[in-house]
């Protein structure tokens, strides 16, 4: 007889440990459950850090660019007056943002920002030879600009270097046009201006519709195609928690009067599919815990019974109510901290043979999936505590047997 | 010092379905002195109440009237902790099956009612266990457990159990109910031997005359009254 563990506990050890069959079902159903968490929850984090990583890492968090133009009618109606007039909306044209040297200090003082930089882009043509696809230009400050978009990282020939002569193109648009590192490519705006640009860069942005249309020059080289000479279309800003990106945008454009679009807002359909992956998976995880608290409970409830005679002999002898309600909550317990264990070694199991098997074809991983420690440890305390929750139930009910009764049987 | 009375009960009446139309006395007024050291028999024909009167005597069930006095205590204006600390300490249990916890052994089976009262095990109690087995004569058992021993064996562990926090009395529930001839005459003897050495007040429900004969005295129960007192 172990002298250190309080009889409750030692009840508790020796009922599971008799009732083994019982024991190791459950136990096994906790850890079939805790399993698929763990799987599940770690799967779905890499996928959306992978997803979120390749989103946000191709485009600045918020776009701070001048308000749209709008018409504005001469005359408004007075009392009881009806206007009938068509008013046409306005074209937007590429202008520059007010003051933007004054806004782009404003955003570096905020700490809830972390890189700033100015953009002049706007659409263009890029032609080589008979060839010609229409692209969207965009200038940018190199130095700056990598803080919001790693372009270098990107780059799958040549090098991140941009001088008022050079121009970083997608693969997409490399292969229509048929150019390759060190070609001549032309490109012209609708002001008319053109220019004759290296080719210095290809990148991959990992889209398709972004690698056959952006086209990265030098901040100064866009201002000359584009008409706004010492101006910038917009400044592009990377905030600390892209969750808040949202927010900051709101205050940002209250507080300077510009347009102020976040990733959030742009990417409206993304960021809710994402949502609605993460409010499924928690679904999944509130059910699966569920059905571990009801076969942890069901299983508790059969021992009750079973052992109502034992209880009854108990309670004869001199133990508590309390000492009963103890013996069994730990039983619930103890199941959902084995099972926790064991389901956080097949969830391991199960992460192991996920990255050997999703690979891409040339071998490389689909995606990462880090081993979240912490999930363990929560996957752990959940359960306890949810075998501790099961437990209440049939504690409570071999807790208030009444002794009598419980022997007569 | 204790009192000459183990056991006093005066006017002891339970009713079952209180307040309902099927409401139900089984004991009517029930006055029973047992003193200390006393072996004695309650008979009396199935149905007459024996069981209940024990459940009540054991404080495993409250009276609808009257008052239970042990060792001198009045348990009326207990409260259910305080009943069941009493009933730990004060009373011991053997029933007509023995009861012991098929998860334990002999051993640690007796150690129960001082687990209980004192949370965990020590070595004081294992050897409090042992020598009350050895007592009993079932040492070189020890360490089997219930679900290995013949029904004349369990119930002697049972009896150990019962003695195990040294209670001044001892309520037996026909606990020789189960057992043939021979292993009946044995436990018997055994609770004799017991109130003997130990002095315990020990309350046996039997219907076997033989041996309430060999009580101290015999006390009858019919329909919930005592009809009978006799030295046996």
């Amino acid at each position: 007889m172990n002298k250190l563990l309080p009889i409750e506990w030692v009840a508790a050890l020796r009922f599971l440990n008799e009732g083994r069959m019982q024991t190791l079902f459950i136990v096994g159903g906790v850890a079939i459950g805790v399993g698929v968490i763990v799987f599940m929850s770690a799967l779905l984090e890499g996928m959306q850090a992978n997803i979120f990583r390749r989103v946000l890492t191709s485009q600045p968090h918020i776009v701070i660019s001048r308000p749209k133009d709008v018409a504005r009618p001469l005359r408004l109606p007075r009392d009881g007056e009806v206007i009938v007039a068509n008013v046409q909306k306005r074209s937007q044209i590429v202008a520059s943002v007010d003051q933007w040297r004054k806004v782009r200090e404003m955003m570096r003082r905020r700490a809830d920002i972390s890189a700033v930089s100015p953009t002049a882009s706007g659409p263009g043509f890029a032609i080589r030879g008979d060839a010609s696809a229409s692209i969207s230009l965009i200038g940018i400050d190199p130095e700056q600009y990598i803080k919001i978009v790693p372009l270098p990282d990107k780059l799958v020939a040549g090098a991140f270097r941009l001088t008022t002569t050079d121009i970083i193109v997608g693969t997409q648009l490399a292969d229509d046009l048929g150019v390759r590192l060190g070609d001549k490519l032309r490109v012209a705006t609708a002001t008319g201006a053109s220019d004759t640009l290296t080719i210095v860069g290809i990148f991959d942005l990992g889209s398709k519709g972004v690698n056959q249309r952006n086209v990265y020059v030098e901040l100064a080289t866009a201002q000359n195609l584009l008409n706004l000479v010492g101006g910038v279309s917009s400044i592009d800003v990377t905030v600390i928690d892209p969750f808040q990106a949202e927010v900051v945008a709101q205050q940002i454009g209250n507080e300077t009067g510009l347009l102020a679009e976040s990733w959030i807002k742009t990417n409206n359909q993304f960021f809710l599919g994402l949502n609605a992956q993460k409010f499924s998976s928690y679904l999944i995880r509130v059910f699966v815990g569920l059905s571990v608290a009801a076969g942890i409970a069901s299983v508790l409830v059969v021992s009750v019974v079973q052992r109502s005679k034992e209880i009854g002999i108990l309670r004869a002898m001199g133990g508590s109510r309390g000492q009963i309600l103890r013996v069994f909550l730990i039983q619930g317990a103890v199941v959902g901290l084995v099972g926790s264990l064991l389901g956080s070694a097949l969830g391991s199991l199960l992460l192991a043979a996920w990255r050997l098997a999703a690979r891409n074809p040339d071998g490389t991983p689909m995606f990462v999936i880090t081993m979240n420690y912490g999930l363990f440890f929560w996957a752990a305390v959940l359960a306890t505590l949810t075998g501790l929750i099961a437990a209440v139930t049939p504690a409570v009910r071999a807790a208030r047997l009444d002794p009598v009764a419980a022997i007569r049987g | 010092m204790a009192g000459d009375t183990v056991l006093r009960l005066d006017g002891v009446r339970k009713s079952y379905g209180v307040g309902t139309p099927v409401e139900t006395e089984v004991l009517h007024g029930v006055d029973l002195g047992l003193k200390r050291g006393e072996f004695c028999a309650l008979m009396g024909p199935s149905g007459s109440g024996k069981s209940t009167l024990l459940n009540v005597i054991g404080l495993l069930d409250r009276p609808t009237a009257g008052h239970i006095y042990i060792d001198d205590k009045d348990t009326s204006g207990l409260d259910e902790e305080e009943l069941t600390h009493l009933r730990g300490h004060a009373i011991g249990f053997v029933f007509q099956y023995h009861y012991l916890i098929s998860a334990f052994s002999a051993l640690e089976n007796v150690m129960m009612p001082m687990m209980l009262e004192r949370g965990r095990a020590d070595l004081a109690m294992t050897e409090r266990a042992s020598a009350l087995l050895d007592q009993v004569g079932l040492l070189p058992w020890q360490d089997n457990r219930a679900t290995n021993m013949s029904g004349g064996q369990q119930q002697r562990v049972a009896i150990a159990r019962a003695l195990a926090l040294n209670p001044s009395l001892v309520l037996a529930d026909e606990p020789t109910g189960n057992l043939d001839t021979k292993s009946a005459s044995g436990v018997f003897d055994l609770m004799r031997q017991v109130n003997a050495k130990q002095g315990t007040t020990i309350l046996m429900v039997t219907h076997n005359h033989d041996l309430a004969a060999r009580c101290d005295r015999i006390v009858e129960l019919v329909d919930g009254r005592i009809v009978a007192q006799a030295a046996a």
